[in-house]
């Protein structure tokens, strides 16, 4: 994210020092409570007024395989993925292998029960004795093994300069109102960053110092985001099948419904049901959906492959429903906890039958909790399914945003009509186009006006939703269709532009890729090529995102997934400009740096724009 | 002068429960059922606007449309009607749901779905239109077709069937009972006590496809089920506003069950010891039956006591569907409380 107002740390620092601006990356085993070590770090650093971004990066275990959480801490506010200048090695299968990983001039910690042979001249070493440490700490058995993390904090507070009084308030912000967890773990923290302060003598120049950068901030997943924002858009059903990485958004939804969804008698005024399947979640969602209730199911690629059927039946029976995909890798497993932009091209026309669907693309928490509530606007207004295009970067890690705006409008629930209406209209048609902008009106079940009953149904149907088989039928059908996919246009999020004069090129991307796009623009404004960039934030495209095409010859469109799918739909959907949107498609697993994203752009460059960044 | 016809207590008369003419074939099972459905609700006095139904795929689930024209309606997916069926009811309990789905489309490619739905026992009547064959598609055997049958289309049946009633026992369904869609009263009282149920109350009509299974020495074919049809009990359901008339029994050979809503269900017990109440025993004499050749009908299974999944999740009286705007969205206070802890 953008930072507005950034005050620069203390000019007079000393000589070679590389203040908030960094990258950590703590290797640990999976399941050793790790977590809540690297989230007080982060939290620290969130405190002193620092940027700062955490990712998980995680293998598909539940306990003891390896696993890293690397931190960006960036004056500047960038929170892209960066190699880690700072290792702390507390995992023997993979130290080796980290420490192999670090750039000359790193920065390594470790266990020193580990035995790490410190074999590189190049790194600075702090072997921490854990085991030695903790030998005075009253504590037993499997809370000692948890509690072991925290001497990794101790010590790299110490090392940084982060003060004691921030990690204890950061873990009270963990542990809210368990006072004695604080302790225990402070206790470590604290022990530790003594032994650090008597025995280790700082060699290197990373230090951190307080900024006021993060005032007003909040640091939330985009799963809690997304989650928060469908509650303040009045969702009241959810059928849903647990599927990393959009279990933590149900989680979070049951937790916000909880807190803020019940009556006067303290019933719940909300139903989440875990289905035994996606095929019985949606179905859920699209029941509650026709019923009249707004409904959402979370999932990622595979379960979205079992919803196509629903998804298609939604469309044409015209039932909103909301759909969060947190995408992952891949069919089956695949890899099931790396993220990428892969379901792009299946979810736009999953179905069958000339099916198309509106998607939206949520960058950060303020756009997953903006599109939370947006999406229900939107299904509701379209009657039609909304699918929301998450990543697990976004879902499942932490980020800066600023505190999310209250909806002013209210909700917004289409043409839905009561009995009276129904009476007063006289001829109504379940299907009928009455105002021309492909949206007919419907009524719900439990309606008492007689005539508002219809029946829904796959099969073909005439204006009034009555069986027909007439082609006429069939194509005026489905031409109205496509005239609400064309109204679908002008009321979905438009692009976000930063349009420069003089631009030397044009990006266009969409979701997370964003973070190290701006990083690697910045880099190129810094050395004097201008770039313009578009960030597409929903289909079906409107005008603002054609015209942007039209005005730029230059086009690259940066995705994550090896087939440029949003590339081909945008090129279908501009033929007369197809030839100059270019992919730079690359899907790997792990978010983009801008470093990679710089590289790849070279080729795309003027020659004299070239020479420029060569020269920087 | 035409008669006036005849009205309910809603003030409707029978055409009014009346729906698009049937396009099944003619003497296909699944139109005795949907008129006796349209009977039911015309005799039960219901609103069809407090009515929705529901189906799957097949000739089966085509039937909703032909019977409460002003009801609303979802014909949904092949054997995916319960979870459209549970997501609609959480969303508003107050109405009454009628689903209607085939062998084909409960026994086999919705087994799954249906199974967890009488877990979570969705209140809605479930009628399983039973004929032991894909009709829609034109004669394949279904799950429940009989070992060893032959059918001029599929060939010869290797494989022994699913009972439905028996997948409903084992997943916990508190109203199990059979039919044949040739005993239209017994159709009739049966689906009565179904509606009153609360929880999913499971419906087995045996009902012949005319076309393609009704080869007499076939379990679902009107012929057998003439002749091999052995009801449990004489069935009397009594409408909670009706008087009840219980002089026609003998005591200890009735049993009368009061239902949710207050009416009742007379239970003529043809056997003496057949208890309704025992899951065990319905168990035991579906198999019995099956071994005897004999097609068990009548309620074989009533326990009313596990809530629906509407009541278990404590939903308030108003459906969720009708809430107010100002319940759906919480507060502007809320929201900065809530981000407040996130800074
Ligand atoms: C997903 C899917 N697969 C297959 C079909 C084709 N299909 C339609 S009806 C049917 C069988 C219906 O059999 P049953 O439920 O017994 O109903 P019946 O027609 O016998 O009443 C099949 C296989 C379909 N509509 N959808
Ligand atoms: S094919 Fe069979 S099941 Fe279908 S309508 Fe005809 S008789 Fe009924
Ligand atoms: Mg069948």
């Amino acid at each position: 994210m953008a930072i507005d107002t950034l005050v620069r740390p203390d000019a007079g620092a000393q000589a070679g020092a590389k203040v908030n601006d960094f990258s950590i990356a703590v290797a640990t085993a999976n399941g050793t409570g790790s977590q809540t070590a690297n989230l007080t770090l982060l939290r620290s650093f969130f405190k002193m007024g620092i940027p700062v971004h955490g990712k998980n990066i995680f293998p598909s275990n539940i306990q003891g395989q390896p696993t890293w959480y690397h931190i960006r801490v960036s004056k500047d506010g960038f929170v892209a993925r960066r190699p880690p200048e700072l290792l702390v090695a507390f995992n023997r299968d993979t130290m080796h292998q980290d420490v192999a990983m670090l750039e000359a001039g790193g920065v390594c910690v470790y266990n020193s029960d580990l035995r790490l042979n410190e074999g590189r001249s190049d790194l600075t070493y702090y072997p921490v004795p854990v085991k030695e440490l903790l030998a005075g700490v009253d504590v037993k058995g499997k809370i000692k093994e948890y509690i072991a993390n925290m001497t990794y904090v101790g010590v790299v507070a110490h090392l940084l300069g982060v003060p004691l009084d921030v990690i204890e308030g950061a873990l009270e912000h963990h542990f809210g109102k368990r006072q004695k967890l604080v302790d225990s773990n402070f206790e470590v923290v604290r022990l530790a960053y003594d032994w650090a302060v008597a025995n280790v003598a700082k060699a290197d120049p990373y230090r951190v110092e307080p900024m006021n950068a993060t005032e007003g901030l909040i640091l939330m997943t985009g799963n809690e985001a997304g989650a928060l924002g469908a509650v303040y858009g009045g969702v009241s059903v959810s059928g849903w099948y647990p599927i990393t990485p959009s279990t933590s958004f149900i989680d979070a939804l049951r937790d916000f419904l909880a807190k803020l969804r019940h009556d006067e008698d303290g019933r719940p005024t909300y139903s989440v049901v875990q289905a035994e399947d996606e095929l019985a979640a949606i179905g859920m969602v699209v029941g509650a959906g026709w019923a009249g209730a707004r409904a959402l199911t979370a999932t990622s690629g595979p379960g979205l492959s079992l919803m196509a059927e629903f998804l298609s039946l939604a469309y044409y029976a015209e039932v909103p429903a909301v759909v969060w995909d947190i995408q992952r890798v891949g069919p089956s497993t695949g890899l099931p906890t790396r993220t990428s932009q892969g379901d792009v091209g299946f979810a736009y026309t999953i179905g069958h039958g000339d099916t198309k669907h509106v998607l939206l693309f949520p960058s950060s928490i303020e756009e997953c909790f903006e599109f939370g509530y947006l999406a229900h606007d939107l299904a509701d207004t379209l009657q039609t399914p909304v699918l929301v295009l998450s990543d697990l970067d976004l879902g499942m890690n932490n980020w800066m945003g600023k505190p999310f705006d209250y909806p002013e409008r209210p909700l917004q629930r289409g043409k839905v009509l009561s009995a009276e209406e129904v009476a007063a209209l006289g001829d109504w048609g379940r299907y009928k186009d009455v105002d021309g902008d492909g949206i007919a009106y419907r009524t719900l079940p439990g309606n008492p006006n007689p005539a508002a009953a219809w029946f829904g149904r796959g099969t073909g149907h005439d204006e009034m939703a009555r069986y027909s088989e007439s082609p006429t039928d069939w194509e005026q059908n489905m031409a109205r269709l496509a005239r609400k996919f064309d109204t679908a246009r002008t009321l979905v999020p438009g692009p976000a532009i930063e349009e420069e004069p003089g631009a030397q090129l044009a990006i266009v991307a969409y979701g997370t890729t964003r973070y190290a796009i701006e990083e690697a623009r910045a880099q190129l404004a810094a050395a004097g090529v201008a770039t313009s960039f578009m960030r597409v934030r929903a289909l079906p495209i409107g005008d603002e995102v054609r015209d942007f095409v039209a005005r730029h010859e230059d086009l690259v469109l940066i995705e994550m997934n090896r087939d440029a799918q949003l590339t081909a739909i945008l090129r279908d959907e501009l033929p007369e400009f197809a030839a100059r949107i270019r992919p730079i498609a690359h899907l790997d697993g792990m978010p983009l740096t801008a470093a990679w994203v710089l590289e790849r752009l070279m080729p795309f460059l003027p020659e004299e724009a070239r020479r420029l960044m060569e020269g920087a | 002068m035409d008669r006036a016809p005849k009205l309910n207590l809603v003030g409707l008369s029978k055409a009014d429960y009346a729906a698009a003419p049937s396009t099944l074939c003619k003497g296909c099972g699944h139109n005795s059922v949907a008129a006796q459905l349209i009977q039911v609700a015309y005799e039960l006095n219901l609103k069809p606007q407090d009515v929705i139904k529901l189906s799957g795929i097949g000739c089966s689930s085509k039937s909703p449309a032909y019977f409460l024209g002003q009801s609303h309606g979802f014909n949904s997916l092949h054997g995916r009607m319960p979870s459209l069926g549970t997501g609609a009811l959480q969303a508003n309990h107050s109405v009454r749901a009628i689903g209607i789905s085939g062998d084909g489309d409960t026994g086999s490619i919705g087994l799954g779905q249906f199974k967890h739905m009488l877990r979570r026992n969705v209140r809605m009547v479930y009628i399983v239109e039973n004929n032991g064959v894909y009709g829609l598609t034109k004669g394949q055997f279904s799950a429940t077709a009989d070992l060893g049958q032959s059918l001029k289309y599929a060939g010869t049946n290797p494989f022994p069937p699913i009972d439905i009633c028996l997948e409903a026992l084992a997943a916990g369904a508190g109203f199990v009972a059979r039919a044949f869609a040739g005993d239209a009263k017994q159709v009739r009282e049966v689906i009565k006590a179904g509606l009153s149920f609360r929880g999913t109350a499971v419906i087995d009509i045996i009902s012949p496809c005319v076309a393609f299974n009704d080869e007499p020495d076939s379990t679902k074919s009107y012929a057998y089920g003439r002749e091999h049809q052995r009801a449990l009990q004489e069935i009397g359901f009594f409408p909670a506003q009706e008087e009840i008339v219980v002089a026609d029994y003998g005591p200890g050979e009735m049993q009368v069950v009061e239902l949710h809503d207050g009416s009742r269900m007379t239970l003529r017990k043809l056997e003496a010891d057949y208890e309704p109440s025992d899951p065990t025993r319905a168990i035991t004499r579906l198999r019995q039956a099956d071994l005897a050749g004999e097609l068990l009908t009548g309620v074989l299974y009533y326990d009313a006591s596990r809530p629906s999944l509407a009541e278990a999740s404590e939903l308030p009286a108003t459906p969720l569907s009708m809430l107010p705007d100002d319940t759906l969205r919480p507060s502007r206070e809320t929201l900065s409380d809530l981000l407040a802890g996130y800074a």
